[in-house]
């Protein structure tokens, strides 16, 4: 059962999640095919805000740090997102896909960001964006399902089910609003074995029926003694909804949209969708990551207690016509977060990008790049002090193509579970401990 | 008279959700007889009744060419092609009369998982589907060599781009780890060895289908999986799928679709092996897993939960709606499970996956809508006494006690009654 009395509590109808995409990458919003048909999600017409409703029962404390984590599915080219544009081995291994000197936006003489992180370079100026270069672990695997799976549970070596935050969640008693994510399915990070983080809903807010559904949806769901065990986990996915909506409903009332040119409160078009015409800025703008950490900036200015949000953005595994859809994808990546950062100016809100695996340096024959091993990763926010972390690996050195680590991607994570997060990493960690790195 | 809730997880499981009625009639006929009628795929299908999509015809175009308008036309023309191509498919599994069959599409669409977001050609996808519905039910080399050559799938994973010079690893790489063995069955060299055997396959211009282009393959020596010869593409499929190790793969991968989510040394999968090994036939393997003694096990009835496509679909054909609808490619986008845009190449992940927060409010939203719809009098025409009862008969349920007593609670409104038991623990596993 919800923590707090929730039959008291105003229902009040709000559009402003519609079309947050999914964190599988491609669900609702962030999506050409709605795009095309002029359907912005799976969202239902906005009525106002109604009346004032009650505050949230728990705040977050201007102290607490809160943690952002960008999930790229795919794997980033990490060599064409910061690119080591004055080795000679990059453009020989590169000789079609390769950035000239010219044309990268140089951080030093040796290392550029790619041309469409023009507003990562301003943060990178203001010492609020860190690069974390060599990312990665012993033995990488190069499929997107095992890396992926290793990132998000930061157990490298065999096959584990929790996420590592979930195993946080495990110990740390039930709190469906410690960790969230946007959009229908929940990343395998905020799953542990007993407890799971809370996915947002897209769309409206509010049960049907109103809240003469709520007493017996609550009494359907209530999980019970010796219930199966996915029964009983449907059912606190029934409770918890109830918690999370009141939370997040309550806090958008009071909460402009923040991140520039979003809008969520946009009310999606409900003409049949086969004869509209294409093309709905406002609505693509809201659904893609920029409209997710607009939702996530407008949640933390609230105040809602959540310390952990996780966002996506699908479409990097770019094994053919790469240049096109890397620079669109970093050009979205780039306005997305800038404006977050920006509109998170003076909270303790770090964000980081994280991805299955970096690319191959040689490219193949179809303009792309097959799947690597370390990469870079970026980190930004108010607390963070910006700069390099974490050696360059070499493009001559290769292990089998492939670039070495030079940084465990678990010291990242103990430094942010640790700085960010306030808890300790080895709880995270299997009990282990790694150096942090000093970027928080 | 056969155990009524044994028949009903048999139609869940082999097909999209029992009409109340065909659990009846399954029942009459017992256990083994309606194995055996599933397995027949003889005889008409009203099926083929729905209408199939209409495909402009496909016109090669640099892309710099055209204008910004040119561009969201063909956008827009291709996205209508795919609704209709995703609303032919939904019409096909609430009306067919051959539900293994489409369950076998389905099976295999999130085993070969392929997405449109990157093939961008509603008709491969179209004809990808047929290849799944005509070939499913065969034997696995078979469709797996035919798999390899599908131009959808050829897309898909780059292997229509593949050259001598740079061979590209994606189909090699994903056949291994993801259609045919399983991660750890196979190593680093394999894949780099049968990227190369895949190398000159394009997809034919003029024919739309599959061709090899001899100047861009490497006909060089190769070793895979410690066969070496100067394999092509059909020597690589050959090899992989007749393993001890795609063996074990394609038993464990079958039953944890049909069953329960179980790993390849389970025992269920020792029990199994040795009739796929005999003759790779996927017709023989889904029967014996039906018959099965553990697949009507109490393990079995607890261990998977309804995917969206599968609670969709259930509902919309236990309570008598219609599924060609664009309505239901948006419940289903709210769920996170649409066909033919599978979030990569893995399909989409079992059970704790679609029980979040964010799925329960989209359940219920899409329960209010189906039995607003809907014609519940079957429920509604019973005292309200009864009415909990006639709502497990209607959706092929039983209640356990708790939910039992919690819809005793809105007997008195039906609607709320059938929305809330649409969205119950008990109805969600399948």
């Amino acid at each position: 059962m919800p923590s707090h009395s929730l039959s008291r509590r105003q229902f009040i109808a709000g559009a402003a999640a519609a079309g947050v995409a999914g964190a599988a990458g491609v669900a609702i919003g962030h999506d050409p095919i709605e795009r095309a048909l002029g359907i912005a999600g799976g969202g239902t017409s906005h009525e106002a805000a109604a009346a004032s409703s009650a505050s949230s029962t728990a705040s977050l404390s201007t102290k607490d740090g809160v943690l952002v984590l960008i999930a790229q599915y795919g794997g980033n080219d990490g060599l064409n997102t910061l690119i080591p544009y004055s080795d000679p081995a990059y453009l020989a291994g590169r000789p079609t896909l390769g950035f000239q000197p010219n044309e990268v936006i140089a951080l030093d003489s040796e290392l550029g960001l790619n041309p469409n992180l023009k507003g990562l370079k301003t943060l990178w100026d203001a010492k609020q964006l860190a690069i974390v270069r060599g990312v990665g672990h012993a033995d990488p695997t190069f499929s997107h399902f095992r890396e992926m799976d290793i990132w998000q549970s930061a157990v490298p070596d065999t096959d584990e089910a929790t996420g590592w935050i979930g195993r946080y969640l495990d110990q740390a008693g039930h709190d469906p609003l410690y960790a969230m994510s946007l959009g229908p399915t929940m990343p395998m990070l905020l799953q542990g074995a007993k407890r799971a983080g809370s996915a947002i809903p897209s769309g409206t807010l509010t049960l049907p029926h109103g809240q003469a559904m709520e007493a017996p949806f609550i009494a359907v769901e209530t999980p019970y003694p010796n219930e199966a065990a996915l029964a009983a986990m449907v059912g606190q996915s029934g409770t918890d909804l109830l918690t999370v909506l009141h939370a997040v409903k309550d806090v958008l009332t009071t909460q402009a949209p923040v991140v520039e040119g979003t809008n969520l409160e946009v009310a999606p078009d409900t003409t049949p969708p086969t004869t509209v015409a294409p093309g709905k800025k406002a609505a693509a703008a809201a659904s893609g990551l920029a409209g997710q950490l607009d939702l996530v900036a407008r949640l933390i200015k609230g105040g809602l207690p959540t310390r952990i949000y996780v966002v996506s953005i699908g479409g990097w595994d770019t094994h053919g016509n790469e240049k096109a859809t890397q620079d669109s994808l970093l050009a979205e990546l780039d306005g997305a977060v800038t404006g977050f950062v920006n509109a998170m100016a003076g909270h303790p809100v770090v964000l980081m990008t994280f991805t299955e695996f970096g690319r191959r340096v040689a490219e193949n024959a179809s303009g792309g790049t097959d799947h690597g091993s370390s990469n870079v990763l970026f980190v930004a926010g108010t607390p963070v002090k910006g700069g390099y972390y974490g050696e360059q690996p070499s493009l001559t050195a290769l292990d089998d193509g492939n670039l070495q680590f030079t940084t465990d991607f678990r010291q990242v994570y103990a430094t942010v579970a640790g700085h960010v997060l306030g808890i300790d990493p080895k709880v995270v960690l299997e009990g282990q401990s790694f150096p942090t790195l000093p970027f928080v | 008279m056969a155990d009524r809730s044994a028949i009903a997880l048999l139609l869940r499981r082999a097909g999209f959700g029992p009409t109340s009625a065909e659990v009846d009639a399954a029942s009459a006929a017992g256990y083994g007889p309606t194995v055996a009628a599933l397995l027949d795929f003889t005889g008409t299908d009203p099926a083929d009744a729905s209408p199939v999509p209409t495909f402009v015809p496909y016109q090669p175009r640099a892309a710099r060419s055209l204008t910004l308008q040119q561009r969201q036309a063909i956008n827009h023309e291709r996205a209508i092609e795919l609704r209709q191509t995703q609303l032919w498919w939904l019409s096909r599994m609430t009306s067919t009369s051959h539900p293994l069959r489409e369950k076998l599409t389905w099976f295999w669409h999130t085993h070969f998982a392929t997405s449109f977001d990157k093939v961008r050609r509603a008709d491969l996808m179209y004809r990808q589907n047929q290849l799944f519905r005509t070939q499913g039910a065969g034997n696995f080399e078979v469709l797996t060599q035919a798999v390899a050559k599908d131009p959808a799938m050829m897309l898909w994973l780059d292997t229509a781009t593949d050259k001598k010079a740079h061979p590209n690893e994606n189909f090699a790489r994903e056949s291994m780890e993801l259609f045919t063995l399983g991660i750890g069955n196979y190593t680093e060299a394999d894949v780099r060895d049968a990227a190369r055997a895949f190398t000159g396959w394009v997809i034919s211009p003029l024919t739309e289908s599959w061709a090899l282009q001899a100047r861009q393959h490497d006909d060089g020596i190769k070793t895979v999986l410690g066969q070496t010869g100067d394999w092509g593409g059909e020597d690589v499929v050959h090899i992989l799928v007749n393993s001890p190790a795609s063996h074990r793969w394609i038993v464990a991968g079958v039953w944890s679709h049909f069953a329960y989510p179980v790993a390849t040394t389970d025992p269920v999968v020792n029990d199994l092996l040795p009739g796929y090994t005999a003759d790779l036939d996927i017709t023989n393997l889904v029967k014996a897993t039906l018959l099965h003694p553990q697949f009507t096990s109490s393990q079995a009835r607890t261990g998977l939960i309804k995917q969206p496509v599968e609670w969709v679909v259930g509902a919309l054909r236990a309570l008598g709606l219609p599924a060609g609808e664009d309505r239901v490619v948006t419940a289903l986008t709210a769920l996170g499970q649409v066909p033919l845009r599978p979030p990569n190449v893995g399909g989409w992940p079992q059970n704790e996956y679609w029980l979040t927060t964010a799925s329960s409010m989209a359940r219920l939203q899409i329960a209010a809508v189906a039995v607003n719809l809907a014609d519940l009098s079957p429920v509604t025409d019973v005292a309200a006494a009864q009415r909990v009862d006639a709502t497990a008969h209607l959706l092929s349920v039983d209640w356990s006690p708790p939910t039992a007593a919690a819809l005793g609670r809105v007997a008195a409104n039906p609607k709320e009654l059938v929305a809330l038991a649409l969205v119950s623990p008990d109805y969600l596993l399948n």
